[in-house]
């Protein structure tokens, strides 16, 4: 104990002044819904949905950790493209939800989608009052598509 | 003047006082705090500043439900809030802001002013063991254990002040401070307790007094992380309020009473004796606003102790330098 209030009180007083000179400087505060936070371009706000690129191969839904992916799709058969050709079938996607109430933004579904229909925005002002409306369907996901930015050049 | 006249402004006065200077001092720490974490706090309430912040807290507290636990000792319950708050008004009526400002002027103003503020722990103790509540009994046992021992460094430090001003009125102190020393270049000089030879007397005061309190560092007894609220967990709306007022009125008692006994109390040097009575209020207001910004400072800087590094600062580090502090204290007495 002696020893410990030997050593303690340079840091002790050290420590106070850090406080006063920390309350002597200007708070860097944004002040929120006055003036707005421009995020990194990169952001992780919200994820996006491109539908007309998604074929409902689940493999986001699957990868999800915390289950928030919700889709739903049905198989139609697709005439053969040559006469005498084999019959194909085609995934038609019905439902895309993400319930962002539960989504932990780790972007893993980002990074699993082999077909790009996936995008981070850096939005993120879509707070709700009741947690059911933070489901955003298909609708919505494609909403958000708008705001995504322009994806870095690819190295040569 | 009517005796009873007289004794209703007093009290007016006091309580106007001490829930004025608690919802200041709870707004100043906020703030203060607020700004010491690079934050800026309340900010919106009352229109400008967050003024009104510790109102609204206020108001929300009292609308809120008052609980008892259903094994609580209910009487005990229910009053213990107000033994808290009465010691904190209490110590308000001895303190002197002004020859005549003064609530009662006793003759045992130091004796009364420990023995209200030590009152606060039986409340402490009262509210830990009438709410049948693990975290509110430890809390409070803890509580009464910090106060007995820093009670002994407070009143030791207070005792060398005593000899030194040979009175335990609080004005004869006061008056003791601004007597003349001595005479420099046809003015005469005089100088508070903590220039002439208390200064190890105020350090030992003002750490005991934030143990007393039972503010950061010394909050053990509602150590949050491991008590939840201690001695308050089972406590909520007016009686929370109680609570919570009567400590910050207790910080602005202990420091009031700090200011007066080591740092002149409401005499400032080159006061003329005449303005003694409208000047001295604001000189000690002034006295007791720096004494609390330092509280304040404290909380938010320092870490909470452990509770065996609580006990051994009290009885190894500060009850024999106070000793020591008397002993030196009572022999310049004596010899000059």
């Amino acid at each position: 104990m002696s020893r410990g209030i030997k050593f303690a009180i340079p840091g002790l007083l050290k420590g106070m002044g850090l406080t006063l000179r920390t309350m002597l400087k200007k708070a860097p505060v944004t002040m929120y819904p006055d003036v707005k936070e421009i995020p990194v371009p990169r952001a992780r706000g919200v994820i996006s949905l491109d539908a007309e690129a998604c074929t409902a191969c689940m493999l986001c839904a699957r990868e999800c950790p915390d289950w928030c992916i919700y889709i739903e799709g049905h198989k139609v058969e697709k005439a053969p493209s040559k006469p005498g050709g084999r019959v194909r079938t085609e995934n038609i996607l019905d439902r895309f939800d993400i319930d962002y109430g539960l989504c932990m933004y780790c972007g893993i579904c980002v990074d699993v989608c082999p077909f790009d229909a996936l995008f981070w925005s850096p939005e993120y002002e879509y707070s709700e009052m009741k947690i059911a409306d933070l489901l955003h369907d298909q609708e919505r996901l494609g909403e958000w598509l708008t705001t995504v930015p322009e994806p870095p050049a690819l190295e040569s | 003047m009517n005796a009873w006249l007289e004794l209703g402004i007093t009290l007016v006065v006091i309580l106007v006082v001490v829930l004025v200077s608690a919802l200041v001092t709870i707004y100043v720490e906020l703030k203060a705090g607020s700004h010491m974490q690079a934050r800026i706090g309340p900010y919106y309430a009352g229109g400008r500043w967050g003024w009104a912040q510790p109102l609204a807290d206020g108001a929300k507290f009292l609308q809120k439900e008052d609980l008892a636990p259903a094994k609580a000792d209910g009487p005990v319950y229910r009053l213990a809030p107000y033994v808290v708050m009465m010691s904190a008004i209490g110590m308000f009526a001895v303190i002197p802001a002004g020859p005549d400002l003064v609530g009662v002027d006793l003759a045992l103003g130091v004796y009364f002013v420990l023995a209200i503020s030590a009152l606060a722990t039986l409340g402490v103790l009262m509210a830990g063991w009438s709410s049948a509540n693990k975290y509110s009994l430890i809390g409070g046992l803890r509580a009464a254990a910090q106060l007995i021992a820093y009670e002994i460094p407070l009143i030791l430090a207070v005792v060398a002040v005593v000899i030194q001003a040979e009175t335990m009125s609080l004005n004869g102190i006061v008056e003791a401070q601004m007597a003349t020393l001595f005479t420099l270049g046809g003015m005469d000089i005089a100088l508070p307790f903590i220039l002439t030879g208390q200064i190890v007397g105020f350090g030992i005061f003002v750490v005991a007094a934030v143990a007393e309190l039972s503010r950061i560092p010394f909050d053990m007894p509602i150590a949050e992380s491991e008590l939840t609220m201690g001695y308050l967990t089972e406590y909520s709306g007016i009686r929370f309020t109680m609570f919570f007022l009567g400590e910050y009125a207790s910080i602005v008692g202990f420091s009031a009473v700090a200011a007066t006994l080591f740092l002149g109390g409401y005499g400032a040097p080159f006061l003329p004796e005449s303005l003694a009575n409208i000047a001295g209020p604001f000189v000690l207001l002034a006295k007791v606003a720096v004494l609390v910004f330092v509280i304040i400072w404290i909380r938010f800087t320092w870490p909470r102790l452990r509770e065996d590094q609580l006990q051994s600062l009290a009885w190894r580090w500060l009850i024999p330098i106070a000793l020591v502090n008397v002993g030196v204290v009572a022999t310049f007495k004596v010899v000059f």
